[in-house]
């Protein structure tokens, strides 16, 4: 009644599927591992420390830079649209809740895994190519404990503060296009901005939403690299997953997640 | 690299992240007035609302003495019931007059309040019992276009 192909078709969605259901079983069971083990880096904080200095120190120019330069955008765009309504004076509010609410959360995460996420799925899956973890387990040493779980704190630290860091230098390149280049008063730039932006609905908000993003990207990326099959092509494949993964991830919980926090009253 | 040049980059990380979230805080949400200080509810019932909000500012001279908590809808007395958080420390007598205004022509409506001559302060709970509507903008506008027509035919 079918032909072969056919079947062999349905087989393959099956299977992939399955195989998908599986995979995202194991990220959780590696997560609650993650947890479970993360009491060695807390005893020695010097690990995360210097995840943190890969993590965050070194994504900090890039989020400074673009930080900027989309305050700076969003100076130039608020400014043209707000002028034909006579309202340029509400420049601060547009510039600084749109960077609190959602583009300093969502576009330093996405940075984020672009610039720490996949070093740190490229990072442990060379260490499982060149059997650097099994040399571990052989030395009673838990791979998790002592590779991957400082590595996600450090991205749970790191990422709120990116993003603080990333809507701060926007707020301030909003400033700088619409005060001091284009000469909005100064005064109702900020007297504005302040009365419109709340601390716990916006700002909180905000760094909620970093902090899902942080855990997120943090997952993904070393799930990915300590599920990569242990060969070059291997881990290159886990590296453009970790980016495209930890981005739609990004994405979708942004979506989620406004919807809770911002659905109007 | 030594750990602590490695101590110092992170140290200095963790001072521009914390220093960005205290900017944010106090510079662009303004978290230093009616942030966490101690407040109490007074209520308000108006004949139409217009385009007011919850959490809308309530001013008095000018200035934000409290926020709109809540607005309900009275189906007895088909009145819009308006509760507001006011700063604990300001207190405005019993006679106290509450109004909704907008902030420019087409800006942001607010509640202002403008205090009475009676000695004894609003208890907290209470209901402010002089007030007045928000203008309505189709109202102003219809009201004046009669006048107007009402004009021309008498000079006639």
């Amino acid at each position: 009644m079918f032909n072969r192909g056919a079947i062999i078709n349905v087989r393959a969605i099956g299977h992939r599927t399955i195989d998908s259901v599986m995979r995202f079983g194991y990220a959780s069971r590696f997560f609650a591992l993650t947890l479970l083990n993360s009491g060695a880096s807390f005893r020695r904080p010097h690990l995360i420390v210097r995840e943190l200095y890969y993590t965050g120190v070194q994504s900090m120019i890039i989020i400074l830079v673009s930080g900027l330069f989309v305050g700076m955008v969003l100076g130039f765009q608020g400014y043209q649209t707000l002028n034909t309504y006579g309202s340029e004076s509400a420049l601060g509010v547009l510039v600084a809740l749109s960077l609190v609410r959602e583009l300093g959360p969502v576009v330093s995460g996405l940075l984020f895994a672009s610039r720490a996420g996949s070093a740190m799925t490229a990072e442990i899956g060379l260490m499982k190519t060149t059997e650097q973890l099994s040399a571990m387990e052989m030395m009673a040493v838990d791979p998790i404990a002592r590779v991957v779980a400082p590595r996600f704190w450090a991205g749970l630290i790191s990422m709120p503060l990116l993003a603080a860091i990333f809507s701060a230098m926007g707020v301030y390149g909003g400033y700088l296009i619409g005060v001091v280049l284009i000469g909005v008063d100064d005064g109702s730039f900020w007297s504005q901005m302040q009365s419109a932006v709340d601390f716990r609905e916006d700002i909180v908000n905000g760094v909620i939403k970093s902090v899902v993003f942080g855990i997120a990207v943090t997952w993904i990326a070393l799930f990915e690299g300590y599920d990569s099959p242990p060969t070059a092509e291997g881990v290159s494949g886990a590296t453009t997953r970790t980016v495209v993964t930890s981005s739609l991830a990004i994405l979708g919980l942004d979506f989620i997640l406004t919807a809770f926090m911002f659905r109007g009253v | 690299m030594e750990r602590s040049t490695i101590d110092l980059w992170v140290g200095m990380f963790m001072v521009v992240g914390l220093g960005a979230l205290t900017i944010l805080a106090l510079k662009v949400g303004n978290m230093g007035s009616l942030g966490s200080s101690e407040t109490y509810q007074l209520s308000a019932e108006f004949t139409n609302i217009g385009g007011l909000k919850p959490r809308a500012a309530v001013k008095s001279s000018g200035v934000v003495v409290g926020r709109v908590a809540g607005i309900t809808f009275d189906n007895e007395k088909f009145v819009a019931r308006v509760t507001m958080n006011i700063d604990s420390r300001y207190k405005f007598p019993l006679d106290s007059s509450a109004s909704i205004l907008t902030a420019g022509l087409l800006g942001e409506q607010y509640v202002g309040f403008e205090g009475g001559a009676e000695e004894k302060p609003l208890a907290p709970g209470s209901a402010l019992k002089l007030t007045q509507s928000a203008v309505v903008l189709e109202k102003l506008i219809s009201q004046f276009m009669y006048n107007k027509a009402a004009d021309g035919s008498g000079s006639k």
